[in-house]
């Protein structure tokens, strides 16, 4: 056991003595927290939307009423006048303008006889939230129109009340569990597979090979050095990233004990696939050349940005085996929702026979000869 | 009981035999050195006697330990220099022999102690807190000397420690070997390809080349097994056409190559030789501008019995001498 702590030993103090690295890997789930967080998930605002009336008829003239006083409330969209629709439709192609509401001529008439009358949304859809955002503003616009002055609810008719069980969450917020996964899976990547390959390279492991330690010693001495720097990656990632996305609470004991533990399986199973996949690999290169892929591969089918339920099929699979989905799902439920640990035992399981597989394998595979 | 003793050593990569067959034994207490050119093999047969590698054939025993069957026994009795500088850069010089001092369970009494005494024989101990990172190449192959020494192994295996280093950091590192070797009981086994170190520094010199030993003994007892003793260099201004013949024919003389007015002469006695030519030369009116005596060196010896010279074979480049070696394995 000694021999295990001399290699944990001299791992923590060469980790210490590259500050460079420990920043890096801080920074960049931090950068990545703030920028995505503040990049996506906003309302959007003042799209401009051109209003051709060729009309001019009175249920016109209330399109237009309508139309901008959602304008001046909401500032969803800002509104422009056209009396050429070939003008509009122009500024629409030359991305001046986001779409176009044409009130086409018989209008007022259609309206009166009531004979199926239409107002026409012609728009830029390069852009889903935009077209999106548009359709459904303009969607409940057409809804006011044809409402009558005072609303009577018939019996018949069935509302939707919804119950929200969490105060609000903004995206910033909903993005953090997976900043918290990403800043464990950077340490294991930097600290466990980049620096665990060039110590490698540079023949440090064969200096320790000579030596009376045995297999499995060497091995728990790597990982467990490579999980005790990834906790300390997460742990930290998990205070800063509390208090910069407003999480109520940030540094309440009780759930900070339970977020660790919930790091510290993270952790070792992600040192465990990385220690699988670095087992046999002797190029400096190779952790640099599948970096990027492995953090796609795992950030991103996890429901950290997205939720899973949106996935094609297949990704649905890949999101079932990736232990960073688990660690994003018990995050998300420990940060955001307060639970207790009970309602993350399934995550921790999973979590752990991922580690013991992934580490059996790996311990098969390492060879206590060059 | 012998310190070393390989038996019918092999060793193949896929089908490529880096050693083929080698057997010798060490004595207690030996400096015996493992001369040859880059892929010669010596790397590959330390590796094995060191269990780094397994063998593909025959059996070595270390301390009477085999390498395959015991080879925690053999790990507990050795030191271990590899060739690639492996001492840790970001660690200081005595973190980095305390590090060793633990993964061979030196006794915490002991390890200070150790540690300053060998410090102190590698004139490093001022030196402990910088960090290796902070060192020439030769100050780190002494850290490396003392880290291999940290637990008091009994054999000490050294992969070309010297290669690299400046010629005044190289007299260092052997001077401070031979220092540490002559208070303490250890067996050395060194390779190089320096024929000058290995013809000063030790007792007996393996010479290997493609795999195999090609010759095995006391570096004066080799020098003494081939012709020529000694080589004349000389330089004549306008030599006669048949003065290649005459000087052939001279006493001694094993044989002349000539390129120009320059002579190479191979003599089993290199002053008569000298005489005989320098009258010679007078009588024709033949000028001598200059002329050398050598002895014969390792090198020669190494021409001799692979038909090449070494400082030709080093130039023939390895793919494990660079210092990011990619080990497959
Ligand atoms: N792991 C390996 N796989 C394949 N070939 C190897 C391996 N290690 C060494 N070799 C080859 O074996 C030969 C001997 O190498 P080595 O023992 O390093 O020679 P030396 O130390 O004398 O320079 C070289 O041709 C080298 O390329
Ligand atoms: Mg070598």
């Amino acid at each position: 056991m000694p021999r295990v702590w001399a290699i944990v030993e001299r791992e923590m103090r060469r980790f210490r003595r590259s500050p460079f690295l420990i920043i890096v890997s801080l920074v960049f789930p931090l950068v990545q927290l703030i920028v995505l967080g503040y990049a996506m998930g906003g309302t959007v605002k003042h799209l401009k939307v051109g209003v051709v009336d060729q009309d001019h008829g009175l249920p016109a003239v209330r399109i237009r009423e309508l139309a901008g006083a959602v304008a001046a409330g909401a500032n969803t969209y800002d509104i422009v006048q056209y009396a050429d629709p070939g003008a509009a439709l122009d500024d629409l192609r030359n991305g001046r303008i986001n779409g176009v509401l044409t009130i086409p001529p018989e209008f007022s008439r259609k309206v009166l006889t009531k004979n199926e009358p239409r107002v026409a949304l012609i728009q830029d859809n390069t852009d889903n939230f935009v077209s999106a955002s548009l359709v459904g503003n303009l969607g409940s616009l057409v809804a006011v129109f044809n409402e009558p002055a005072t609303p009577v609810r018939t019996a018949g008719k069935v509302a939707l009340d919804v119950v929200e069980v969490y105060p609000y969450v903004p995206y910033i917020q909903y993005l953090l569990p997976g900043s918290i996964s990403m800043s464990i899976f950077m340490m294991v990547m930097v600290g466990g597979g980049i620096i665990y390959i060039d110590d490698k390279a540079r023949g440090l492991h064969e200096g320790y090979l000579v030596t009376p330690i045995t297999k499995l010693e060497l091995i728990a001495g790597f990982n467990i050095s490579g999980t005790i720097k990834a906790v300390m990656s997460g742990l930290t990632i998990t205070v800063i990233g509390s208090l910069v996305a407003g999480i109520p609470d940030p540094l309440d004991p009780f759930r900070l004990a339970q977020l660790l533990v919930v790091i510290v399986f993270v952790a070792f199973s992600l040192i465990s696939l990385m220690f699988l996949i670095m087992v046999r690999v002797t190029d400096p290169l190779m952790p640099r050349a599948i970096f990027g892929v492995l953090n796609t591969l795992l950030y991103f089918p996890s429901g950290a940005v997205y939720p899973t339920q949106g996935f094609p099929t297949w990704m649905q699979y890949l999101s079932a085996v990736n232990p960073f989905t688990y660690a994003v799902h018990a995050f998300k439920s420990l940060l955001l929702k307060n639970t207790p640990m009970t309602a993350i035992a399934g995550d921790l399981a999973y979590l752990f026979v991922f580690s013991i597989v992934a580490m059996s394998a790996a311990t098969l595979l390492f060879k206590r000869t060059l | 009981m012998r310190a070393i003793d390989v038996r019918q050593i092999v060793k193949r990569f896929g089908n490529f035999t880096a050693v083929n067959g080698i057997s010798f034994e060490v004595d207690e207490g030996e400096i015996f050195g493992l001369l040859g050119p880059n892929g010669a093999g010596k790397s590959t047969l330390i590796r094995m006697l060191t269990t780094l590698l397994p063998p593909t054939g025959g059996t070595a025993l270390v301390n009477g330990f085999d390498v395959v069957k015991q080879a925690n026994d053999v790990r507990r009795s050795i030191g271990v220099i590899p060739q690639a500088m492996t001492s840790d850069l970001e660690l200081s010089i005595e973190e980095n022999l305390i590090i060793y001092a633990k993964l061979y369970g030196v006794p915490r009494a002991k390890r200070g102690r150790l540690i300053r005494e060998l410090l102190e024989s590698v004139e490093l101990w001022q030196w402990k807190d910088k960090q290796v990172r902070n060192l020439s190449g030769g100050m780190r192959r002494r850290v490396e000397i003392a880290r291999g020494l940290v637990h008091e192994p009994s054999i000490f295996f050294l992969d070309e420690p010297t290669t690299g280093l400046d010629p005044v950091s190289r007299t260092a590192v052997w001077d401070m070997l031979r220092r540490i070797k002559s208070t303490r009981d250890l067996t050395v086994l060194i390779t190089t390809h320096y024929m000058d170190e290995a013809d000063k520094l030790c007792d007996r010199i393996a010479i290997v080349d493609h795999g195999q030993l090609v010759a095995l003994d006391a570096p004066v007892k080799l020098k003494a097994s081939i012709p020529g003793k000694n080589i004349l260099e000389v330089s004549f201004s306008e030599a006669p056409p048949d003065w290649k013949v005459r000087v052939d024919a001279m006493p001694h003389v094993e044989s002349v190559e000539a390129t120009d007015n320059i002579f190479r002469i191979a003599s089993d006695n290199g002053p008569a030789t000298t005489l005989a030519l320098m009258a010679a030369a007078q009588a024709a009116g033949v000028t001598v501008h200059s002329l050398s005596v050598q002895s014969t060196t390792l090198d020669d010896v190494f021409v001799h019995y692979t038909g090449r010279a070494l400082r030709d074979a080093v130039q023939e480049a390895s793919v494990t001498d660079s210092p990011l070696m990619l080990r497959r394995g």
